[in-house]
């Protein structure tokens, strides 16, 4: 009976007790929500185009946020020349991977591409540790022009805090997937990325360059995780423990379905917001910790239903 | 020339279905398992602590890998976990039952990584490929909070992690820090072998075979008569098994002593690759595998000591970490079926020789 109680009734009587508690919790949801998105958004652009699960999207994100603070701090570089920089380096990575690792590996099975980018995770890894150091850093927020500081919204006899620099956040990724949509949309080479998505051998029998798309799509993986990683990098810190967390936007990915983007943005917010409002409201049942299982188990649990995710394609197979 | 099955003439059914039917096969296995006996007598403690015990207990937890993912084709990341599952149960019989022998709890310690496998394998049925590599990273995550937030399985220690008792077996301990590390590789092989043994028989069984089908097509095997049910929760039963006892082995041979990052997703990774770099459905992969993969990151920590360059050590730990990404993707380039795959051109080109066609 207790337990039930605390299932069922208690949390909603603290919801209804202090609702600025629960919007600000909903808030706080919504930001990591589409900061999960963001990443997931980096996984599904590339598995779209080449049907590669690429797991290093999580230490792409890192690795550009540390080249940019890096560039600005270290070698004294300014702030705005330090992120055009930063732009470039992750584009001469995409050429790099499409060129070195992708093009010999293309028509090997799924499980060999993913130990690949877990490789190329690991090889990142090294790398950012020897050139740009191991320690966290903070994120150059003020030198990028982004605003600090938090507004108070009084409302229901309460207040809730919105930080300025998330809702910088959230206009930034509004405008960035606005971006990329158009440029799907509306481009040359955004129609050649949707054809390669489609079918690669038909698109390369009308004379799409595969290795041209894959650099493309690389590379703009590239700017998503850049992105990324300063809204990240100016919550908390610039570290490799951002790694971890960019697990969790798999559990995104198996909610929205591989290869759509409204997926990956809608169940980026459903983890956000329902992993900060299950944690504050049901946690302490389980005794707290529990955000870091709960996307993977709504995920599980979620699949068992809907295998193909929220917006993915229904696979059809036969023998 | 000397490697040539011509001649070697099978009289019995017996004979044929032989694990190793060729003589040299069998000449040569004996060789490396009397090798492996006389490491001890020949090797230093840091070799044996530090390379020969955890690079038999990581091929045990890949041939459990193997097992799900080279033979069945079920994709998991939560091989880590289950290792932890099998080292916290056998810590919790070790308290529970102190005179029942170490031995027996180890090997009993796989029937409860056996049973999480099962549980969490229940998806397998309806979500395939990547999207079930996923949902093992379900299993991965809860279970490492379940191993900090359950103090119950740590018996309520302050530090939260698990101290391995001294134990013995026929008075000599093997386990404990008075144990001493020929005797604990002893034990471990002495299991290795076993364990590998009958681990090749399930796969050369009827249950293997199923297991088979599954991985080369579900649907046409369950058309021919296999329940996917059946097969793919034994699958994820039995790899669990080999994790789980592969686990106990890792924390009460190896470690000592066990905390929840010994089973981190790192180690998921980790066992995955040996299974990948080895060779997907290979057993001899399964232990070439966890020799590279384990050996890699001492060989190039030790490079530049032996070089005689003086770098630090932290530069010399990101380095490795680098190498060893970069070799990794330039063996899947290389060779992507493994390590197993070189192996077979190697006896093929032996049976041939010293004529370059057979």
């Amino acid at each position: 009976m207790g337990l039930l109680n605390e299932i069922f009734i208690e949390p909603f009587i603290l919801i209804a007790d202090i609702p600025d508690l629960f919007i600000q919790t909903l808030w706080e949801g919504f930001v990591s929500g589409i900061l999960y998105a963001l990443i997931a958004l980096g996984f599904v652009l590339i598995f779209k185009a080449s049907g590669v699960f690429n797991f290093a999207q999580g230490i792409m994100v890192v690795f550009a946020a540390l080249a940019l603070v890096s560039l600005h701090t270290k070698f004294g570089v300014p702030a705005w020349i330090a992120l055009i920089l930063a732009v470039a380096i992750m584009g001469l990575l995409a050429m790099g991977i499409e060129r070195i690792v992708l093009r010999p590996l293309v028509g090997q099975p799924d499980a060999i591409l993913l130990m690949a980018t877990i490789g190329l995770t690991l090889f990142l890894q090294g790398a950012g540790e020897t050139i740009f150091g191991g320690e966290p850093q903070s994120m150059i927020t003020e030198e990028l022009g982004l605003p600090t500081g938090a507004t108070d919204w009084h409302v229901l006899g309460g207040r809730v805090t919105f930080q300025h620099l998330d809702v910088a956040a959230i206009i930034i990724a509004g405008l960035m997937v606005a971006g990329l949509a158009l440029f799907f949309s509306k481009t040359r080479i955004g129609r050649a990325l949707r054809a390669v998505a489609d079918d690669h051998q038909a698109a390369l029998s009308v004379g799409i360059s595969l290795n041209q798309i894959w650099v493309i799509v690389w590379f703009a993986a590239g700017i998503v995780a850049l992105v990324t990683g300063i809204m990240w990098g100016a919550r908390s810190d610039v570290s490799f423990a951002l790694e971890v967390i960019a697990l969790k936007a798999l559990a995104v990915l198996i909610l929205g379905g591989f290869t759509s983007i409204p997926g990956a943005i809608v169940g980026g917010l459903i983890i956000g917001i329902g992993e900060k409002v299950f944690e504050v409201y049901w946690g302490g049942i389980f005794g707290g910790g529990v955000e870091a299982w709960f996307a993977y188990v709504l995920a599980l649990i979620f699949l068992l239903f809907r295998p193909q995710g929220l917006f993915g394609e229904k696979i059809i197979e036969r023998v | 020339m000397f490697y040539r099955e011509a001649g070697q003439f099978k009289t019995s059914y017996k004979a044929d279905q032989a694990i190793f039917p060729i003589l040299q096969d069998r000449v040569g296995l004996g060789l490396i398992i009397v090798a492996a006996l006389l490491v001890p007598l020949f090797g230093s403690d840091f070799l044996i602590n530090s390379f020969m015990i955890p690079f038999l207990i990581f091929a045990l937890a890949s041939i459990g890998l193997n097992i799900l993912t080279g033979y069945c084709g079920q994709l998991s990341l939560g091989t880590g976990a289950f290792m932890g599952v099998g080292a916290y149960s056998c810590y919790k019989l070790a308290t529970i039952f102190p005179d029942v022998n170490i031995l027996i709890h180890i090997l009993l310690s796989g029937f409860f990584a056996a049973g999480i496998g099962c549980v969490f394998g229940l998806p397998s049925l309806r979500i395939k490929g990547l999207y079930l590599a996923i949902t093992t990273l379900a299993a991965q995550f809860f279970l490492e909070w379940c191993f900090i937030r359950i103090p119950w399985l740590y018996n309520y220690n302050d530090s939260g992690a698990i101290e391995v008792p001294t134990r013995t077996l026929l008075s000599v301990p093997i386990t404990g820090p008075s144990a001493t590390p020929s005797v604990r590789y002893y034990v471990i092989l002495a299991m290795i072998i076993g364990l590998t043994w009958i681990a090749s028989n399930i796969i050369r069984g009827r249950i293997g075979r199923s297991w088979m089908m599954i991985r080369d097509m579900d649907i046409a095997a369950e058309l021919m008569g296999i329940k996917p049910l059946n097969a793919k929760l034994s699958a994820f039963a039995v790899s669990s098994y080999f994790c789980g006892v592969a686990g106990a082995l890792m924390v009460f041979m190896w470690l000592g002593a066990a905390e929840v990052e010994s089973f981190s997703i790192n180690v998921s990774f980790q066992v995955l690759f040996m299974v990948i770099i080895g060779g997907m459905g290979s057993l001899i992969g399964c232990f070439l595998g966890a020799a590279f993969i384990f050996g890699l990151p001492i060989f190039v920590r030790a490079l530049p000591e032996m070089m005689g360059l003086a770098v630090n050590a932290s530069t010399v730990d990101h380095i490795s970490r680098m190498v060893i990404g970069a070799l990794i993707i330039f063996f899947l380039i290389v060779e992507p079926h493994g390590f197993a795959r070189l192996w077979q051109i190697v006896k093929e080109k032996l049976r041939n020789w010293p004529f370059p066609y057979g």
